[in-house]
């Protein structure tokens, strides 16, 4: 049971980042992973009025605000557009809409949760996560980085040339995935981000440039291969490693070829 | 056959509680009781195996608004079983309230008593606990005989014949033969021996178990519980407090789902307990992780089937041992796994020469299991109804062809079911009507979809019972109320079922009178008459038929009611539903009269309470059809279309069996595919809430499709079987048997995970 | 601390600890209707709208809703009657444990898409889970109102 002593709707920035420097005081986000563990809070900080909730068009970047629900990212035109409607792929199986209605972006990255559908969906993507303090940093890294007492303000995403699709194993349509996998061709760069693994997602790159001179089959397959090698896997409840590993080439090879399609059209 | 028009039943009459149930009325426990009772809850065991050193709650106590805390030491010390069934009850009495020696990993060790939540999850840190830990045995195919006993206490006892010995960590074993069995099987042309595993599923009734406890003005105990089992509840109560009878008082309020899950006495004697020393109103609510771990799933079971078969596909013999995993206490221990059996071997009884059923129920450190939906049934005939899928892979013969084959036909005794005769059985034509509603000869061989996806079908039938012959007893009692309207007062618990309802158009129909002039109440231990519960797949057959005949005998009165208000005698009128009326003449007298008279100088009671039991428990009959898509290259299953044809008898409500059959299906699915019970090394359960235990959501179920082939149940109210039950237990080996012709693989190990199916087969390189 | 939120169109002020949760505020402020069916934000039993959005009110805090607009079922009952008719109608209410939870969370979807199609309902809804009806009545009844709002537009 989650218990707390003192919540605060902060005003500024400034506040909640002063703030959550005492551990025992905690950024609650929406509160959905908060809640469901036992607990003692002195000081639960809440975001909702800082009005980081907008998903804004800048020139060459997209802002999407810490508080900015799942539900939002689901709907947004601009990022759905953007991402093909990975975006939505991405997050469309978690649990329903009314938990969607309140899971926030920053909390579900905050956290580095391995089994996190939009920390896989957002590396991908190559998105910067914009801390109070730690200023602005590429998600890659924020994602290895031990979690600091800061605050995470909004997600940046760099707007260039993109091809995404996003796809997920799941033992049931709303459970956690067994398996989360992205890929994206940023430019002229092809990137695989495999997350769920059980451990947090990863970002591969094709070093090999198996996917220089074309999308095949067979290179597709090939650098399938060579990430689900590479990858570690582990087991939990929900799949052994040499479930996720199989299933992983799967995904990979699917999700290319889907990319594939996607260029094409 | 006897044929029937109805005007009540066989209608898709509105439930009648409906409007306020979906409109959020308060109904249920928690809404209907204070908020400013003392609050319940217990600490529990982190060990699975364990005795306990010492405890120490004095600093617990302190803790401002905790009311009381109890251990072993102050509960009584005569043992019981929670399990709601009729006394004497076959499971045994293994059960304190609390005890020293603690048998699974959330097994109660203290009550906390306070008047608020906070302050109790304060209090339950500063208990004291230090615990000798002991070895605990989990796997039950080591517990017959292991050194390690779950129950070596000397008050343990069996009330009933049931071959449980505490010192062996059995519950109950037994064996049946009938025929020539060694022989019939070294004739036949082929034998096939399989061995099949079912989890420990739960239940997973949206409410939660909740009980709520005061001293009424007469100084006796009055609990408010959301129970399927009102009279079980009031006995069971009084063996655990050691307290008379006479001293409880039982009622049930709306219910939000039980399934069997409330067919135990989960929650109900810790607030009770509370209630009776402390004299001070209480509330237990548990949480879903307490619903998860410590209450009343299903039994694990591991059924091995041997069927013996000519080439023909005629089947001589079948074979069936159950082994059983009660968990820590031995709750519906001894009567699930009979079912696992007796539930199965009679689909095939058409050719069937011989047959063997045996089995053993042990005792181990896990989770206590209870009544489940199926009640055994459901594990036995996903093993027997796999085996025989195999068998006719094996024979190259069609699921459907060897089924017409065999199965159990009207008319026959069934010996592997009590020697019942099968007095109702519209199996055959369920079979034809699925074949054709489902497209089977098409639609049940694997097809390739162009992204490479495979569709398949399988097939699977199953039967249940109806109430418990010869021990269950319903009863009803009609009265006739100023402006003539009924009130028919059962102790029959309506879960969400809708058997107020059901019960009620039986009486209208009887009464000849709209179903909205029968109101209904219940269920109350000291109001409404006995009625063993709501479980079994009784309430409709057996109660109902309770409700019948006490109609018929309140027409009798009220015809001699009439004929005094016309001067004449009871022969001389007749009922006709408005009143009575004389058979010439024509004169006539109102019900609204005649209830008006029964208030006014009047020796006739205008109310009658009657009683039915059975002698025998009619099967209802099922055929269900799956058609699947499966990714070979994931192992990940949809079902497309779930095609379901029951014999219920007659169906007395036509919505409500229809949603009994898809709920059913549903949960089916759940459990053949991703309901999951594991448990780790140290006997923790890791499926401890929604979030790890998956029950299936509304994208997860594909198309059902539900039709009925009746026959008539002579015995049954206006031609009724049962139908709460059979529905879960064809969803398994359905499915099963479609994974099968998709792969080439069967799956014998529920639940049949993505991840085991694409492990069952070669990876492509 | 003190709140003050709309609860079903009236302003309630009340005195509550930091950490209550809306779905306790809520029972406490006599809306029955909210049931909890789960600890871990899975079963959608304890749906209500806030600022007109659904929202599972086990996982917010009553303190983060000051100043904003709840509803429950019990500020809903009109514009639920008509839906709560066609589920009766198909015995698909059956405990009723889950309904007021669907119930808003149907109000909410048909206010979002007046004419959704029945992928876009059951994608709506997955986070209500049942354990009784199996869905499938659901969806009829939810079918049949539909159909009955959109005739009743037609004849009008």
């Amino acid at each position: 049971m989650l218990d707390i002593k003192n919540y605060v709707k902060v005003q500024s920035l400034e506040e909640a980042y002063e703030l959550c420097q005492d551990r025992k005081n905690i950024i609650i986000g929406g509160m959905l992973w908060l809640k469901m563990q036992n607990r003692s809070v002195e000081t639960a900080i809440d975001l909702c009025d800082l009005g980081l909730d907008t998903i804004v068009e800048k020139e060459n970047e997209i802002h999407v605000g810490a508080m900015v629900t799942l539900r939002q990212l689901e709907q947004d035109h601009l990022l759905n557009d953007y991402t093909y409607g990975a975006m939505k792929e991405s997050v469309r199986h978690i649990v329903g809409v009314q938990f969607r209605n309140l899971a926030t972006v920053g909390g579900s990255l905050f956290g580095r949760y391995g089994f996190s559908d939009v920390l896989t969906m957002f590396m991908a993507l190559d998105a910067y996560v914009e801390l109070y303090h730690g200023g602005i940093i590429p998600i890659q890294e924020f994602a290895n980085m031990r979690p600091t007492p800061d605050v995470l303000v909004r997600i940046i995403i760099k707007k260039s040339p993109l091809h995404v699709v996003y796809m997920s194993q799941r033992n049931t349509k709303t459970d956690f995935p067994v398996l989360t996998c992205a890929v994206s061709q940023i430019n002229s760069d092809y990137t695989c981000t495999i997350g769920a693994r059980p451990l947090k997602a990863v970002t591969f790159k094709d070093e090999n440039h198996l996917l220089d001179s074309s999308l095949s089959d067979e290179s597709i397959e090939a650098l399938a291969n060579d990430i689900a090698q590479k990858a570690v896997f582990g087991s939990n409840l929900r799949g052994s490693a040499d479930y996720r590993r199989r299933i992983s080439k799967v995904l990979i090879r699917r999700a290319f070829q889907q990319l594939r399609e996607e260029k094409k059209s | 056959m006897m044929k029937k028009t109805f005007q009540q039943v066989n209608k898709p009459v509105r439930k009648k509680d409906a409007m306020n149930l979906l409109l959020g009325k308060p109904a249920y426990v928690d809404d209907i009781t204070p908020i400013d009772c003392l609050l319940v809850k217990v600490l529990r065991s982190p060990h699975a195996h364990a005795l306990i050193e010492n405890i120490n709650t004095e600093n617990a106590k302190k803790v401002d608004g905790i009311e009381v805390i109890y251990t072993y030491k102050d509960v009584p010390q005569k043992r019981f079983t929670m399990a709601g069934q009729t006394y004497p009850e076959p499971s045994p009495y293994d059960r304190l309230i609390l005890d020293q020696r603690v048998r699974f990993v959330g097994d109660a060790v203290a009550i906390i008593a306070g008047t608020n939540e906070k302050a109790i999850d304060q209090a339950m840190k500063l208990i004291q606990v230090k615990y000798q830990v002991l070895e605990p045995v989990l796997d039950m195919h080591v517990a017959k005989d292991n050194d390690i006993l779950v129950h070596p206490e000397d008050n343990w006892k069996a009330l009933c014949p049931v071959g449980a010995d505490n010192q062996r960590n059995l519950c109950a074993c037994d064996e049946t033969i009938e025929g020539n069995l060694e022989n019939v099987f070294s004739s036949c042309d082929e034998v096939i021996e399989r061995t099949y595993h079912t989890r420990a599923n739960q239940q997973a009734m949206m409410e939660t178990f909740r009980t709520y406890c005061e001293i009424d003005p007469f100084g006796r105990l009055h609990v408010v519980s959301s129970t399927q089992i009102i009279f079980h509840v009031r006995r069971i109560l009084a063996h655990a407090l050691d307290i008379p009878k006479s001293q409880i008082h039982v009622e049930k309020p709306r219910i939000g789902g039980g399934f069997g899950a409330k067919q135990t006495v989960v929650a109900e004697v810790y607030p009770a307990f509370v209630t009776w020393m402390t004299k001070k109103p209480s509330k237990m609510i548990y949480s879903r992780t307490e619903t998860q771990i410590a209450a009343s799933p299903r039994h694990e079971m591991e059924v091995t089937v041997r069927i013996g078969a000519m080439k023909d596909g005629t089947i001589r013999a079948i074979d069936v041992y159950t082994l059983s995993n009660t968990g820590a206490f031995g709750e519906h221990g001894p009567t699930t796994v009979g079912l696992s059996g007796h539930k199965s071997i009679p689909l095939y009884n058409h050719h069937l020469e011989a047959f063997r059923f045996a089995y053993d129920v042990v005792y181990t450190n896990c989770q206590a299991a209870g009544a489940y939906r199926g009640y055994g049934a459901t594990q036995g005939i996903f093993a027997v109804e796999s085996a025989v899928n195999e068998l006719a892979s094996r024979l190259g013969i069609d699921a459907v062809a060897i089924r017409k084959t065999n199965m159990v036909k009207e008319g026959q005794e069934m010996s592997a079911y009590y020697h019942e005769v099968a007095k109702s059985c519209a199996l055959n034509r369920c079979m034809e009507r699925a074949e054709e509603l489902f497209d089977w000869e098409n639609k049940s061989k694997p097809r390739i979809m162009p992204d490479g996806k495979i569709r398949s079908g399988g097939v699977a039938m199953a039967m249940q019972g109806s109430g418990i012959s010869g021990v269950d007893v319903g009863s009803a009692t009609i009265k006739l109320n100023d402006d003539g309207f009924y009130a028919l007062t059962i102790g029959a618990a309506d879960m969400g079922t809708g058997c107020d309802t059901i019960l009620a158009q039986m009486a209208a129909e009887c009464l000849e009178c709209d179903v909205d002039n029968v109101i209904v109440f219940g269920a109350d231990s000291d109001a409404s008459p006995y009625d063993s519960g709501s479980y079994a797949s009784s309430t409709t057959y057996v109660t109902g038929k309770a409700v019948e005949k006490a109609c018929l005998e309140l027409k009798d009165h009220l015809c001699e009611i009439g004929a005094q208000m016309l001067d004449c005698v009871k022969s001389e009128v007749e009922f006709t539903g408005q009143g009575i009326e004389t058979l010439v003449g024509q004169k006539s007298v109102s019900l609204s009269d005649i209830a008006t008279k029964s208030m006014c100088g009047n020796n006739i009671s205008t109310q009658v309470t009657v009683s039915h039991s059975s002698p025998v428990s009619p099967p209802p009959f099922m055929v269900g059809m799956v058609e699947i898509e499966l990714d070979k290259e994931t192992g990940q299953v949809e079902i497309l279309d779930y095609v379901a044809v029951v014999d219920c008898g007659t169906v007395i409500n036509t919505n409500l069996a229809r949603v009994q059959t898809e709920g059913g299906i549903v949960q089916g699915i759940g459990m053949a595919l991703y309901e999951n019970v594991q448990y780790s090394d140290k006997g923790a359960i890791a499926e401890n809430s929604f979030m790890q235990y998956k029950i299936p959501s509304r994208l997860d179920m594909g198309k059902l499709r539900v039709d009925f082939e009746s026959s008539y149940e002579e015995t049954g109210p206006f031609g009724a079987k049962s139908i709460g039950e059979i529905v879960i237990n064809t969803p398994s080996p359905a499915i099963a048997h479609a994974i099968y012709n998709a792969t080439g693989v069967w799956q014998r190990d529920l639940p049949m995970t993505p991840e085991k199916i694409l492990m069952s087969l070669p990876e492509e390189l | 601390m003190n709140v003050k939120i709309n609860l079903n169109g009236k302003d309630i002020e009340a005195l509550i600890e930091p950490d209550m949760l809306l779905i306790d505020f809520l029972r406490s402020q006599g809306c029955f209707s909210v049931k909890r069916g789960c600890d871990t934000s899975n079963c959608g039993l304890c749906t209500v709208l806030a600022d007109e959005k659904p929202i599972l009110s086990c996982s917010v805090l009553a303190a983060r809703m000051n100043g904003h607009c709840i509803v429950t079922l019990e500020g809903l009952q009109k514009e639920a009657q008509g839906l709560a008719e066609f589920i009766a109608d198909q015995g698909a209410e059956q405990c009723g444990f889950c309904n007021p939870g669907m119930m808003m969370n149907a109000i909410a979807l048909l206010k979002e898409n007046a004419h959704p199609s029945d992928e876009e309902i059951l994608d709506y809804l997955a986070g209500n889970l049942c354990r009784c009806s199996g869905y499938e009545g659901q969806l009829r009844g939810m079918k049949a109102y539909i159909a009955y709002l959109e005739q009743g537009k037609e004849n009008s």
